[in-house]
């Protein structure tokens, strides 16, 4: 049995005990992901809002989520664009949409200024994604009509024929429910999004009649619109 | 000797977890060809949510992954730990409630992923009642493992059982601080982590479910299976413990290098792509540690198949861990990242590294467990040469898009504009689209012979009653 050897080394303290191992292996596997996450939650720089604090939301006491306009600053999602993103997970958008455009002069010319870690600030979790088949998407609100998202969305090769994106036609027969809403905004808000109990109450009127498509085109209309971001400030070095 | 064998391990449970392991190889391959197919022919969407792409891809992930390199790490490190420590499995009862909870974990994948059922995160996109029977389920295949080795027969714990270890309480460590989540019904559910530091917690599992699920784990096979097959020592004890530490150190950091020129802080990407680079080091380690134990014996390899798989991947290992340290540095990132440059990686990996050695040590292990030899041996051979074209005309078109999408969405004409839209750059991808299913489907023909082949061995075995005799013989002795 293993105790009967003594061991030489801290190596071979390890090989004849199970519980130096794990307890060694447990110390060495630990690191890097300590110093490399943990200073992502404390260091300031990191949330660009922290030096400019223009590029969020100031909300009045009392205003809407609906009272916001583009460009106000960023803020969380409104009923109706949060079941819109439910759609854009369920629908496995992000595994071939990206929405972080890096900053580089092709990016800036293809997509709009590069993304601003603030501006993902509410997304749980986050949506940057790993590969473009599609263009990326951080600002594409505002880019195209409601009417071309909602034709491209039934049927993208309709309008851009090189396209290689499947049909959604099932989207515009889907009716969003008030209440499953209120449960996601209220969800939201016990991971820390600042929803106020009036706009989980509001929720439900906000997305009566409402339809999947409707939801998933107000979501990708409000992409990159939030904040007004100035070209000749660096918000990172 | 089978009978002793047969008496004193639990083969049983073995037995089990190999031949699902090459099912759900030929599942998870099969759903890659067709998503592949659909991107090359969109039409094959049919206008049906379940089988969309964006659907269909998490259940190709998880399937490969989960289910069939899942599979394997539980017949394999079973198998080896057993033989390495000279004793049974520490619990016969806990072995079987591992082998059926996590077969109900990939069966619950199965339906909930195309249901859209996803809780976004990509390579962990189960939701949250699942994730917690993963984690039961996990820490009961390394509870017992470690308990196994705690009762054992040798003096000193032998090398591959390292590997597992550290993947076993990385994973562990991963799957719990990445899938925390609030939940919002039984199916729905927000994480509790958002924007960049969810991004980074994100990839820290991501690069590390590469890192230690298909790489530490995948090396303990190495570390048992070659040397067996060869009937030679590992070729440097030395090397095996530079080798595991700078590795269970190492690949922790990289997953920042995912996230180069994002919104994630510079340090630390630039931290994650300078140890990327100094990991060839242990890498190559491992690779020239498990190469050269052949060293003295390489005819072994004109007549073994067996071996010429575990050597193959061996070689797919180098070539992998060489480009991932490229794609790492900066400059090359900038063109590679978001192209399929990144999937072609994953797949020569995946492909070339993980299902080469994981088909090359199930049957070594099949022919031990079922006691007689494979049905075939012409069609490892056959097998083999599917599995190597196969996952040389995937990369191979994948480099090439990947390169040529990077440099079309950068290219500037004289005027100072952009010379391509982004439409024209998805057409230029038709044909190596087409290439790709092509080569996937190839890889695919060797796995279903594998399946065929290792199916036709089970039922020889039954012919011939081999496990039973040994049984029986074991029961008498």
């Amino acid at each position: 049995m293993a105790n009967n050897v003594k061991p030489k080394s801290f190596q071979e303290w390890c090989e004849v005990n199970i519980w130096a191992l794990i307890l060694a292996t447990g110390i060495v596997v630990s690191i890097g992901g300590i110093v490399e996450i943990v200073p992502l939650f404390t260091i300031k720089d990191t949330m660009e809002h922290n030096a400019a604090p223009e590029i969020l939301w100031q909300r009045e006491e009392g205003e809407s989520l609906q009272d916001w306009k583009a460009g106000d600053g960023i803020r969380p999602y409104t009923a109706l664009e949060l079941a819109g993103r439910k759609v854009y997970l369920r629908e496995g958008c992000y595994l071939c949409h990206s929405q972080m455009i890096r900053p580089f002069r092709d990016e800036k010319d293809r997509y709009g200024h590069y993304s601003l870690a603030s501006e993902s600030m509410y997304d749980h979790p986050f949506q940057w994604g790993s590969k473009r088949t599609g263009p990326d998407l951080a600002r594409v609100g505002g880019k195209y009509s409601d009417d071309w998202q909602r034709k491209h969305l039934r049927a993208p090769r309709t309008l851009v024929p090189e396209s290689v994106m499947p049909n959604y036609p099932w989207l515009q027969h889907e009716m969003l429910d008030g209440e499953t809403v209120q449960a996601h905004m209220s969800g939201m808000q016990t991971v820390g999004v600042p929803y106020t109990d009036a706009d989980i109450a509001e929720g439900a009127a906000v997305v009566e009649g409402k339809t999947s498509e409707d939801a998933l085109v107000a979501f990708l209309q409000v992409l990159g619109t939030m904040a007004k971001l100035d070209e000749n400030k660096a918000y990172r070095e | 000797m089978d009978a002793t064998a047969e008496q004193k391990y639990n083969l049983g449970v073995v037995r089990w977890f190999a031949v699902m392991s090459i099912v759900y190889l030929v599942v998870g391959a099969s759903v890659g060809v067709y998503i592949a197919s659909e991107l090359a022919w969109p039409v094959l969407n049919f206008d049906t949510s379940y089988i969309t792409f964006g659907r269909l891809r998490p259940l190709h992930t998880n399937a490969v992954i989960f289910a069939f390199g899942g599979c394997t790490l539980m017949a394999t490190a079973f198998y080896s730990v057993q033989r390495t420590c000279g004793v049974r499995l520490w619990s016969d009862k806990l072995a079987w409630f591992t082998f059926w909870g996590w077969n109900l974990i990939i069966v619950s994948a199965v339906i909930t992923l195309p249901l859209g059922l996803t809780q976004g995160k990509e390579y962990a996109e189960l939701e949250w009642p699942i994730d917690i029977a993963i984690a039961i389920v996990w820490v009961s295949y390394t509870f017992n493992f470690v308990m196994t080795i705690a009762t054992r027969k040798s003096s000193h714990i032998y090398v591959s059982n390292w590997f597992f270890l550290s993947m076993m309480i990385m994973i562990t460590y991963l799957h719990v601080v990445n899938s925390l989540a609030i939940p919002v019904g039984m199916f729905s559910s927000y994480s509790i982590f958002s924007g960049v530091q969810d991004a980074m917690i994100q990839w820290w599992w991501g690069h590390n479910a590469v890192g230690f699920y298909l790489t530490a784990g995948f090396l303990g096979i190495m570390y048992y299976f070659v040397p067996k097959q060869a009937n030679r020592p590992v070729f440097s004890y030395r090397l095996s413990v530079v080798h595991f530490w700078a590795l269970s150190f190492g690949y922790v950091w990289l997953g920042a290098h995912h996230l180069q020129y994002t919104a994630l802080p510079d340090w630390t990407g630039s931290l994650g792509a300078a140890i990327s680079l100094a990991m060839i080091i242990p890498s190559w380690g491992g690779a020239i540690n498990g190469m050269m134990t052949l060293s003295g014996a390489w005819d072994k390899l004109r007549t073994d198949y067996v071996l010429r798989f575990l050597i193959m991947s061996l070689a797919f290992y180098a070539m992998s861990t060489f480009e991932g340290p490229v794609m790492s540095i900066k400059t090359v990132n900038a063109l590679s990242h978001y192209t399929d440059w990144t999937v072609g990686h994953v797949h020569s990996g995946a492909l070339g590294w993980v299902a080469m050695v994981g088909c090359g040590a199930l049957y070594h292990l099949i022919t031990k467990c079922f006691h007689t030899e494979m049905y075939s041996t012409r069609l490892i051979n056959i097998h083999f040469w599917c599995f190597t074209i196969g996952t040389v005309v995937y990369i191979v078109a994948m480099w090439v898009s990947g390169i040529m999408q990077g440099l079309m969405w950068r290219a500037y004409d004289e005027y100072g504009t952009l010379v391509y839209t982004f439409a024209e750059s998805v057409e230029a991808m038709h044909p190596y689209y087409a290439m790709r299913a092509i080569g996937g489907a190839i890889f695919l023909t060797g796995a279903a012979i594998m399946l065929f082949n290792v199916l036709m061995t089970v039922r020889k075995a039954t012919s011939e009653g081999s496990v039973q005799q040994a049984q029986a013989a074991a029961a008498g002795a």
